[in-house]
């Protein structure tokens, strides 16, 4: 090409180019997030509105200790969507850990076995699967849905029934009471629950690994270009979110003292839908823990204003949680799109 | 640069692909301190080349010393390692992430574990400034634009402390302005000892950066030489290895039908056709076996006037007319229904279907007008697809072969194919050579004159001048999304008038 004789008219000098960008829309990545926390409040005031009783603090409190073991399994789904990915198995995972926990106890092995034995078996389950999607670049959906019927198999063969826990560990837990005001008190798990989420938005934001999982999610081949360790990152990934389905499972067990091998049927779908609602999106590399967090108050707030209604069947719940999903999807595509 | 000891030195180059040897004993040295153009058709092998040093591909022979010692390079990661940096060809960052992220990603300020961000935001404030950008590093890369994501790449290469940085096409996606900040940034590198590998098809660009240059064709080593040992005209023999006449034939074929054209009806007509945002409403008329050539700078909407043509985004002003009759051009298939035809820009994510064969990337467009239930004949697909292959060169000519494997320059050729088959009236091509060489874009335009001779109205969109002055009948320039004049192309208009009308946005 000739010398073009370019006027500062014509294009500008850099920063005036720079500046045309700068005031543009800075926190797209956020509208999402902000949306579910104005339903979350939105629901919560109408609830304080409509029923006298809903001031009780015992209401939030609960909200967390009745989704703790969602809120564990969601969080470690969310690093799996980050990535573009999605992870089935996770409800297939508690049902064979809540059954694997309870058998074992059952032959008395000693609790400080059991516990980390299961967690170990979860995060491995995960690993493997992460391991197929990676090395023989099968679908996450296929492979996780492999690892599903696996897991769900093996529970089902060690034993189709419910088993009861007499374990004094697990009963203590599951009887302990957390004070925390004057009438208001927790259980154990959903303060477990709120400290993997807290863990879990630290890895996200401050660590090399946590950072990896945005940039895979955002494009994989310029990931691998960019010299980040896709293949260990994704992996880790899957890994985490089998150790998070096994500590849901624990939590499960805890709570119920039992061990079933139709525990947590379906909740991989709960997760996956409390993750779109917080604003995690499907297609990989945006969301926040938090939003998964907001995700699952958001469906356990639904749930909680039924019961207090009370003449309402528990149908509609779900109902509700579809057209959040469908309106929340919706959004999403409008607001990349307009960020484009 | 007296003879010092190369940096990088590869040899004997071998590299098979099922069916290709696309390396064939290269032999390949880089200087410190040196600018190094790369020079090739497309399919030479300087992309294969680059991708052994980056360690995407592994050698199936020969040897690579760095600094004089022998080096395996087993991927992306180790090639970091030993001090290869690439900033490739189509931008290769995360736009989800932040300007500061894509820049440390992966080598992260850290404290405990912990990355500062603080520090991290600091660092890239401090490196762009050093490119003379001033961005808002937290901010997402895709709210930036492709010039500046490059500028970012390049930002992310050599804050690794680099020996050799390859730099594949950078110039591609800037405009003049860019291009000269991205040459003074390399030359404060080349000062600063570290080998540039170049890559551009714009050969003004390479004689006024490098200094030194190396020649393959068709995966073979011809020829390194002094820059200033060599003039262009040699140069571009050298990498075609056949005389310019082709390039000159051209020119001919467009003067003679540039008068045949003027008593054409006209085939499409824009009145106040635009889009919010997009294009300013503009008036286009566009006649049977008339080329009309899109002029204007990077960014000045040339792309958007004429994907409102295709109904590729939808108009929300103005009308449009084809044979007389006023038309909806709502969607792509409305517009194809019309017999107009689309060849985007963006070949690789719009266009190309990489895993689908090379015949099956062709007969897709005609496939789809005739409807999925009549699928088209086997033997008449193989007939279509060799005729096609022939008339436009590709190469290699294997109808199976992914498109995937095949160079930029010819999927373009498949992508063009595609569209030719389905016998469009009007023809709309954008940017069809950029980021191929000479020799194939000689081919692609005088495969537009010989189109348009036979009665087909092609929009041509192009950011070279040149190229836009030698296929138009007419010509149509843009400024800042707006559609400010149109030139009938006589002898007396040339680069330096449209320059200045899209310089001064007025006609004189």
């Amino acid at each position: 090409m000739t010398t073009m004789q370019t006027s500062p008219v014509v294009k500008g000098d850099g920063p005036q180019l720079n500046k045309r960008h700068r005031s543009f829309r800075p926190n797209t990545k956020h509208v999402p997030i902000l949306a579910t926390l104005g339903l979350l409040v939105a629901m919560y005031v109408s609830g304080l509105a409509n029923y006298p009783r809903f001031d009780n603090p015992m209401v939030v409190v609960n909200l967390f200790r009745d989704n703790a073991v969602l809120l564990v399994v969601a969080v470690g789904m969310t690093f799996v969507i980050l990535t573009g990915g999605i992870d089935l198995s996770v409800g297939a995972v508690i049902s064979l850990t809540t059954v694997l926990t309870a058998t074992l106890l059952k032959a008395d092995w000693p609790p400080l076995v059991v516990l980390p034995a299961v967690l170990v078996l979860g995060a491995l389950i995960g690993a493997g699967q992460g391991a197929v999607i990676h090395y023989f670049k099968v679908e996450p959906f296929i492979a996780t849905l492999a690892g599903l019927f696996l897991a769900r198999g093996l529970a089902l063969f060690i034993n189709e029934d419910s088993i009861p826990i007499r374990n004094d560990m697990w009963r203590e837990l599951s009887d302990f009471r957390i004070p925390l005001a004057d009438g208001v008190s927790t259980k154990p798990i959903a303060i477990v629950a709120l400290l993997t989420l807290l863990i879990a938005a630290v890895v996200l934001a401050w660590t090399r690994f946590g950072r990896n999982v945005y940039a895979i999610g955002g494009n994989a081949d310029s990931a691998l270009l960019m010299g980040l360790p896709v293949g260990r990152t994704k992996i880790a990934v899957y890994t985490l979110s089998g150790f998070c389905a096994a500590l849901g499972g624990v939590l499960f067990s805890i709570n119920s003292t039992s061990g079933w091998a139709g525990q947590g049927n379906g909740i991989e779908l709960d997760a996956i839908a409390a993750c779109v609602i917080g604003g995690v999106l499907l297609t990989g590399g945006s969301g926040f823990v938090w939003g998964t967090l907001l995700g699952v108050l958001v469906t356990g707030l639904i749930r909680t204003l039924i019961n207090f209604q009370g003449d309402l069947n528990v149908a509609w719940s779900q109902i509700i949680v579809g057209v959040l999903l469908f309106s929340f999807i919706v959004m999403q595509r409008l607001v990349t799109r307009k960020a484009r | 640069m007296g003879e010092q000891s190369p940096v990088l030195e590869m040899t004997g180059i071998r590299k098979v692909f099922p069916g290709v040897v696309a390396l064939d004993g290269v032999d390949f040295r880089m200087f410190p301190g040196e600018v190094h153009a790369l020079m090739g058709e497309n399919g030479a092998g300087k992309s294969t080349l680059i991708k052994t040093l980056t360690g995407v591909y592994e050698i199936d022979g020969g040897e690579i010393t760095l600094g004089g010692k022998p080096v395996r390079i087993s991927g992306p990661l180790q090639a970091q390692q030993a001090g290869i940096s690439t900033v490739y060809q189509e931008v290769n960052l995360c736009t989800n992430l932040s300007i500061a992220e894509n820049i440390f990603i992966g080598r992260e300020p850290r404290r405990f574990g912990k990355i500062q961000w603080g520090r991290m935001r600091r660092r890239a404030a401090e490196l762009l400034a050093r490119l003379d950008l001033d961005l808002d590093v937290s901010a997402p890369l895709s709210t930036y634009s492709l010039a500046i994501q490059q500028m970012v790449a390049i930002a992310r290469a050599i804050d690794v402390d680099a020996r050799v940085l390859i730099l594949d096409e950078p110039t591609s996606s800037l405009d003049t302005a860019e291009v000269e900040q991205l040459f003074r940034v390399m030359r404060r590198l080349k000062e600063s000892g570290v080998a540039i590998l170049f890559v551009s098809h714009f050969l003004d660009q390479i004689y006024e950066i490098s200094d030194r240059l190396t020649i393959l064709r068709n995966g073979q080593l011809i020829s390194e030489h002094r820059v200033e040992e060599l003039s262009q005209v040699q140069l571009v023999e050298k990498m075609i290895g056949k005389e310019l006449a082709a390039l000159e034939d051209v020119e001919d074929k467009a003067q003679s039908n540039r008068e045949r054209a003027a008593g054409a009806k006209p085939l499409l007509e824009a009145e106040g056709l635009g889009r919010t945002g997009a294009i300013a409403p503009y008036n286009l008329t566009i006649h049977e076996g008339e080329v009309v050539g899109l002029a204007g700078l990077l960014g000045s909407g040339r792309t958007e006037l004429a994907r409102l043509l295709f109904g590729a985004d939808k108009a929300d002003q103005g009308e449009v007319r084809v044979d007389g009759k006023k038309v909806s051009l709502r969607d792509p298939q409305a517009a194809m229904k019309h017999r107009i035809a689309f060849s985007s820009e963006n070949r690789r994510t719009e266009g190309i279907i990489g895993d689908l064969s090379v015949r099956e990337n062709i007969i897709l467009a005609l496939q789809a007008s005739r409807g999925w239930a009549r699928p088209i004949p086997r033997k008449k697909q193989d007939e279509i697809v060799d005729k096609y292959i022939k008339a436009l060169q590709i190469r290699p000519a294997d109808p199976e072969r992914p498109v995937r494997n095949l160079s930029g320059g010819n999927q373009q050729k498949v992508l063009l194919a595609r569209w030719l088959i389905t016998e469009p009236r009007l023809l709309i091509i954008d940017e069809p050579t950029r980021g191929i060489d000479v020799g194939a874009k000689a081919e692609i335009q005088k495969l537009v004159a010989e189109l348009s001779t036979g009665g087909m109205a092609v929009l041509f969109v192009s950011a070279e001048l040149e190229e836009v002055l030698r296929l138009s009948h007419k010509i149509a320039v843009l400024r800042d999304r707006r559609l400010v004049e149109e030139l009938e192309n006589s002898a007396d208009v040339d680069a330096d008038r449209i320059m200045q009308t899209i310089a001064s946005g007025a006609s004189s």
